[in-house]
């Protein structure tokens, strides 16, 4: 897990914030979330700077480049001084499709993204996110259409994870949302997955051994 | 109760329902390459663990690789930080004691290219890589599936996948297509019918008359791009054509082991009566050949239509970033480049395919570069010895070293701004091939008539 992006305490399974950026597109692709140059790293951490690359600055960036002398797209909405310091991001249908780079999320944290909101989100991302303790919540065009509208009016919301439900600031439901319960475990406690796997260590040899009978040819 | 090839190919795997009510999938083979390893091998490194079954394990560097100066092995890598990436995997296959095939080896190659071709990934089994284009493999009636860099982590250390089980959607292409349609322009057509998340959640099967008779490489093109669909996995069932192509190779069983192998995977299809929950059908026989105007694998039309009023903000600005125009021809984009290559279309049958196109004439003379870039180094082998790599050069193509090349240009081979390439990959997302490059999905016979002519055609034409 990266970082500590969730509390271990009740109240901080909440984002409250009055700032989510809305990135109105659909099928926004991996590649665009962290172009391909930045995937020669061997780290998990510094993609930051560059989450959106091509469509936040003006120029084609490259890893280890100074990024704060660089020119930034104004039209971009990431750039917009208004949603400064955003810790979620709104968009529309499959988003993070495309490439399986782990990258993708580890440049939304890195950037300070905790909750990613869209209509529909591609298998691989999904998955990817839930590994590294970043909450996606898909909800219906009516209930994104409700959010984009708050965004625009820097309007507080709060999403209570523990509850399920994303609340405006009158703290009425905006939308009851689904999460699968170990996904959602995962956000929660932090778990060390692997560790968690190994625990059926038993259940995976007794399955080899079995296996190795039937199908000899896997196992040489 | 009757069950689809999936349900057959999960049921194999299954090692354990958790009280969550996810499962323990066991994997059977795990291929690795340069990009979504090093992470990964990283975490096993930190939380002192180590591979589960090393054997399992297969690797080799493609994304990186340059597609020169290949002689020069390592030392070919210009760009340094390209060069630790594919050097930490060497180090860490070392560690880890997993083979690799690496840049100086003659099996080097696209990890989807190389795993069928070595009979590393075989029918029955199941088969993950932490690259979104796994569902290749599923050709060979395996259950294949692309995953995340903490996935890697995760079946290095346990063998297994946590998993929760897809939905079944039957794609059936029927009838069979005319000349100068191919794989590609199927799989594309499937796509811009159901939409980039039309299978999202699904495993497809491929099944129907147009598939039954395709080559196993054909087979592959068309389950390489089920993620382009949105389905993880996509499959065909085993069949003589399976059974051929496995047959020989030198990871594939032998002795007594073959025969009980064939046995097992004559049973690897869908039961007559199994429940799909989703079914598309499609007629073969009305497919045209395809071409993408955008900037997503679903924006494609017939090669003989011309560039669709947008119905988008999206297709506006695909519009916009292509620069194009509603009512433009195929015939009206004048091309910069092109590519042939990548895991949908590298092997000696796409080779082939483009080079009776071209040989004897020569490209355009408006191209600015045209190369062709094979799977692997077997595969470049093979059509040298068929003397395609000639047929290629005389037209004025240049014959590259395998990798991914330009698929996705994390080596040298780049689109400048603004070029058009006619490519026979499987992703045109902004900037893919290069910044500000504009990327069109074809064929392998249309990208071949395209170099010709210097803009696209209609390659019915030339082969019909
Ligand atoms: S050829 Fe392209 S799509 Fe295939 S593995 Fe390489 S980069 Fe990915």
């Amino acid at each position: 897990m990266l970082g500590k992006l969730w509390g271990k305490n009740m109240n901080e399974y909440t984002i409250h914030s009055k700032k989510m950026i809305p990135l109105d597109r659909s099928n926004v692709d991996t590649d665009q979330i962290i172009p391909k140059q930045f995937l020669k790293s061997i780290k998990k951490t510094g993609f930051g700077p560059n989450l959106f690359d091509s469509w936040r600055y003006l120029d084609s960036g490259f890893p280890g480049q100074d990024n704060s002398s660089r020119k930034l797209n104004p039209e971009f909405i990431l750039n917009n001084k208004k949603y400064e310091g955003s810790e979620i991001l709104i968009s529309k249908e499959n988003f993070g499709c495309g490439s399986s780079r782990e990258h993708a999320v580890w440049a939304l944290q890195d950037y300070g993204i905790r909750c990613v909101i869209a209509e529909s989100f591609a298998d691989i991302f999904y998955n990817n996110c839930f590994k590294n303790g970043l909450l996606a919540i898909a909800v219906s065009r009516d209930s994104l259409k409700k959010l984009f509208l708050l965004s625009e009016r820097v309007e507080n919301i709060h999403i209570d994870l523990v509850n399920q439900v994303i609340l405006d600031k009158n703290e009425s439901v905006i939308v009851k949302f689904e999460i699968d319960t170990f996904r959602k475990s995962c956000i929660l406690e932090g778990l060390d997955e692997i560790g968690l796997s190994l625990k059926y260590t038993e259940n995976i040899k007794h399955y080899e051994i079995s296996s190795k009978k039937l199908t000899p040819w896997i196992f040489e | 109760m009757p069950r689809t090839l999936y349900d057959k190919l999960w049921d194999l795997h299954e090692v354990i329902q958790r009280e969550d009510g996810t499962y323990l999938l066991y994997i059977d083979r795990h291929l690795v390459h340069e990009v979504t390893s090093p992470q990964a091998f990283e975490g096993l490194r930190l939380s002192g663990r180590t591979t589960w079954r090393a054997s399992s394990n297969k690797a080799t560097p493609d994304h990186n690789i340059p597609t020169t100066d290949r002689e020069l092995g390592i030392d070919g890598i210009t760009d340094e930080v390209s060069r630790l990436q594919v050097t930490t995997l060497d180090d860490n296959c070392k560690e880890f004691g997993i083979e690799q095939f690496d840049i100086t080896d003659q099996r080097q190659g696209i990890v989807h290219v190389v795993g069928p071709e070595q009979g590393i990934t075989l029918p029955g089994m199941t088969i993950v890589c932490g690259d979104s284009h796994t569902s290749t493999h599923g050709a060979l009636g395996a259950l294949a599936m692309g995953i995340g860099t903490s996935e890697v982590e995760h079946v290095l250390a346990t063998q297994c996948l946590v998993a929760i089980k897809q939905k079944n959607m039957k794609v059936e292409i029927n009838g069979l297509p005319d000349k100068g349609v191919y794989a590609k322009d199927l799989t594309l057509g499937v796509i811009a019918k159901i939409g980039t998340a039309g299978a999202t959640g699904f495993a497809i099967e491929y099944s129907g008359e147009a598939i039954k008779s395709m080559s196993i490489e054909e087979r592959m093109t068309v389950c390489n791009m089920a993620i382009e669909a949105g389905a993880r996995a996509g499959m065909v069932a085993f069949d003589d054509v399976t059974l051929n192509y496995v047959k020989g190779k030198p990871y594939s069983p032998s002795g007594t082991d073959w025969d009980k192998a064939v046995s097992q995977w004559k049973d690897l299809r869908s039961d007559e009566s199994a429940h799909f929950d989703k079914v598309i059908e499609i007629d073969a026989s009305e497919l045209k050949p395809q071409i993408s105007w955008g900037t997503s694998p679903e924006m494609v039309i017939d090669i003989d239509s011309t560039i669709p009023e947008p119905k988008s903000s999206s297709e506006s600005r695909a519009l916009d970033y292509m620069g194009l125009k509603t009512g433009m021809r195929p015939q009206d984009i004048k091309l910069d480049q092109i590519f042939i290559g990548s895991c949908t279309n590298s092997r000696l049958e796409d080779l082939r395919v483009a080079a009776e196109i071209i040989k004897g004439n020569k490209i355009s003379k408006d191209l600015k570069r045209a190369i062709v870039v094979p799977g692997s180094g077997l595969v470049s082998k093979a059509a040298v010895k068929e003397g395609l790599d000639k047929i290629f050069i005389e037209a004025g193509f240049e014959w590259r070293a395998p990798g991914c090349s330009m698929c996705l240009g994390m080596n040298p081979d780049q689109l400048d701004e603004g070029d058009h390439c006619a490519s026979t990959s499987n992703r045109n997302f902004e900037g893919r091939q290069g910044y500000k490059g504009r990327t069109h999905l074809v064929s392998p016979a249309t990208a071949a008539a395209a170099a010709l002519e210097g803009h696209f055609v209609d390659v019915r034409e030339i082969v019909g």
